[in-house]
């Protein structure tokens, strides 16, 4: 039991610190990091002041000496552009992702389980036909085309809703439905072909022979072993949220970590972009590393894997 | 590709032997199964439609797609009342003509997603062999590597790389090839894992089959079914994720006409002429949508257990 969380976390810090030298490696992929971080006519007096003022003139070994040095004290660098620590603007955009991912997972948790519930409950009626049809939309519908659609519609042209920004909870109704759409696909296919294995069990056609009514078998029968398998997957659905989370928001304007990443990234603001890749990777490593501690405690079983 | 699994002369008939004498991936036998199901066959359909514009944009677009006409710039589609015949999905700012656009546009993205695919492929099933069938450290360091590049958020991970290698068609294709084959490298790894433990790959081995004997012709056979459906959904989603980086300004050159370059367009113009970024954006979806009703349909013809209605 010890051993299984010991080598777990163990794991997850291993990947903590690959992912610390991947992102240093992928900025000096080109061999240029300066060039990519100035514009095109600096002249190189400039470029060499500038590479000496980031340490980028000195031996790689020693740049990378600096740089876990640096993230080991909590220092990830200072912006370019705004000149103060990137860590400090990471916290600020933060919650507003964090806000904006939860809502989307609810929104896909809300319609998916209903819907593959009922659809599987009755394969090859409407309401399965339906399941699938909203599921296959889910997995095919581009999520930043869909926001632009919302915009036209509902915001535009119905005006129910506004178009951009973070003000009241009205605001977050469109971006939230738009990036949770893709998962509730997901979760509508899963629900559903769990369902149809479960409602075969045993205990579902003794519960059904004894007369107890559909709706009844559905939700205290055949939910209860749906559960487990939606559950497993909710951890990779955050996560996949919270990257897929930059197009929409940068659709809808949204200032969080995805608008941060493409303000970084037009102004070739490295540290930024490092600091918001490194985050939002802990992030995920953390949240599979949870998802797999609480399984464990769940399913003795998977302990021995 | 004709017999997975062992020859029929080895002794009982397989499940694979089962369809009078042809393999689970006989031509024949997959036409038969695509025209039973109405829902392969609209994918199908859909992937031959925009396969076809792809390849005969000349022919099918009927404007050169950078061909602007300030004079009939914005126009909206053909159906609105100020729609003009002469420009069926309306133009752009410029005055270029949205549908050439988009059948240029299909170039893009199915080179994207095939070439992308192929070298993901490429990679993930060298690896992936490597890992699964010869173990111990070259299998620690390849499992190593696929879990990294898995544990950075996919997006955030493809945004970076993009904006390092700079746009280009080639940097693109490069650029999902390397970072989808981790899934690809998982999924052969592990049926290697399950297949070289069965009774045939076992015998072989006893009978003195080398590692060069067994891998071409007793376990590559065996992954083409599992491959070939990740494939397919591999490649929906590099179509996706490719649009996706155009819209940022990411992916390839803005002069050249793609469904990605065309969205982040029309984003600036969204609330006047919608229409810029709506016809891309559907080019998309219904290019996933074709691809992926292919990949569920090989998926379930292929493992019929899989499928269940």
């Amino acid at each position: 039991m010890l051993s299984f969380f010991a080598r777990r976390v163990g794991e997850s810090l291993a990947l903590i610190l690959g992912v610390l030298v991947l992102v240093f490696f992928l900025v000096r992929l080109t061999g240029d990091p300066v060039g990519l971080m100035l514009p095109k006519e600096a002249p190189p007096e400039q470029r060499a002041a500038f590479a000496a003022e980031m340490g980028l003139d000195r031996p790689l070994p020693v740049q990378f000496a600096a740089y876990m040095t640096g993230v080991a004290r909590g220092d990830f660098g200072e912006s370019l552009r705004q000149r103060r620590p990137t860590l400090e603007i990471v916290a600020e955009r933060l919650p507003a992702t964090f806000e904006l991912a939860l809502a989307a997972l609810a929104f896909a948790l809300l319609v998916a389980v209903p819907l593959g519930l009922a659809g599987g409950m009755r394969p090859g009626t409407w309401v399965d036909v339906l399941a699938r049809g909203v599921g296959l939309a889910g997995q095919t519908v581009p999520n930043f085309w869909l926001g632009m659609l919302f915009i036209v519609w509902f915001a535009v042209g119905l005006g129910w809703f506004p178009a951009f920004g973070r003000d009241d909870l009205s605001s977050i109704v469109l971006p939230a439905v738009a990036l949770g759409f893709a998962g509730m696909g997901q979760l509508i296919r899963l629900t559903r072909s769990a369902v149809l294995e479960v409602r075969r069990s045993d205990f579902v056609r003794t519960a059904q022979a004894k007369g107890i009514a559909g709706t009844r078998v559905s939700l205290k029968h055949v939910l209860p072993n749906v559960a487990i398998p939606i559950v497993s997957v909710l951890g990779i659905q955050f996560t996949y949220l919270l990257g897929g989370s930059v197009y929409i928001e940068v659709v809808f304007a949204w200032p969080g970590l995805g608008t941060l990443l493409e303000t970084a990234i037009r102004d070739t603001d490295f540290p930024l972009v490092q600091a918001i890749t490194i985050f939002l990777s802990f992030f995920a490593i953390s949240i599979h590393l949870l998802t797999d501690l609480a399984y464990g405690l769940i399913d003795p079983r998977l302990r021995a894997a | 590709m004709t017999r997975p699994t062992t020859p029929p002369d080895a002794g009982a008939p397989t499940a694979a032997d089962a369809h009078a004498g042809e393999g689970l991936f006989s031509p024949r036998r997959l036409g038969r199964e695509l025209l039973r199901s109405p829902a392969g066959l609209l994918g199908a359909a859909l992937v031959l439609l925009v396969a076809a514009a792809a390849i005969f944009a000349p022919w099918v677009a009927p404007y050169a797609p950078s061909e602007a006409d300030f004079l009939s710039a914005r126009i909206p589609p053909a159906w609105n009342p100020e729609g003009s015949a002469a420009h069926l999905l309306g133009t752009d700012q410029l005055g270029q003509d949205l549908f050439s656009r988009i059948v240029y546009g299909a170039r893009v993205s199915l080179l994207v997603g095939v070439f992308g695919v192929t070298l993901s492929l490429t990679i993930g099933v060298t690896l992936g062999l490597l890992a699964g069938y010869f173990g111990g450290r070259i299998d620690s360091v390849i499992t190593a590597f696929t879990n990294l590049l898995l544990s950075v958020p996919y997006l955030v991970l493809v945004i970076v790389i993009a904006t390092i290698l700079g746009r280009s068609l080639v940097n693109v294709i490069l650029l999902f090839g390397v970072t989808s084959s981790p899934v690809f490298i998982r999924v052969t790894r592990g049926q290697v894992l399950r297949l070289k433990q069965l009774a045939y790959v076992e015998a072989a081995r006893g009978l003195g089959a080398s590692s060069g004997r067994i891998i071409p012709r007793h376990l590559l056979p065996n992954l083409v079914g599992p491959l070939a459906t990740l494939a397919t959904f591999e490649m929906s989603a590099m179509i996706f994720y490719e649009a996706g980086l155009g819209f940022l300004g990411l992916s390839v050159p803005p002069e050249v006409p793609s469904w990605g370059n065309m969205l982040s367009l029309g984003r600036r113009f969204l609330t006047t002429e919608p229409w810029m970024a709506i016809f891309p954006g559907l080019a998309i979806a219904v290019t996933t949508l074709g691809i992926n009703l292919v990949g569920d349909w090989l998926r379930d013809a292929i493992d019929p257990r899989a499928g269940e209605g």
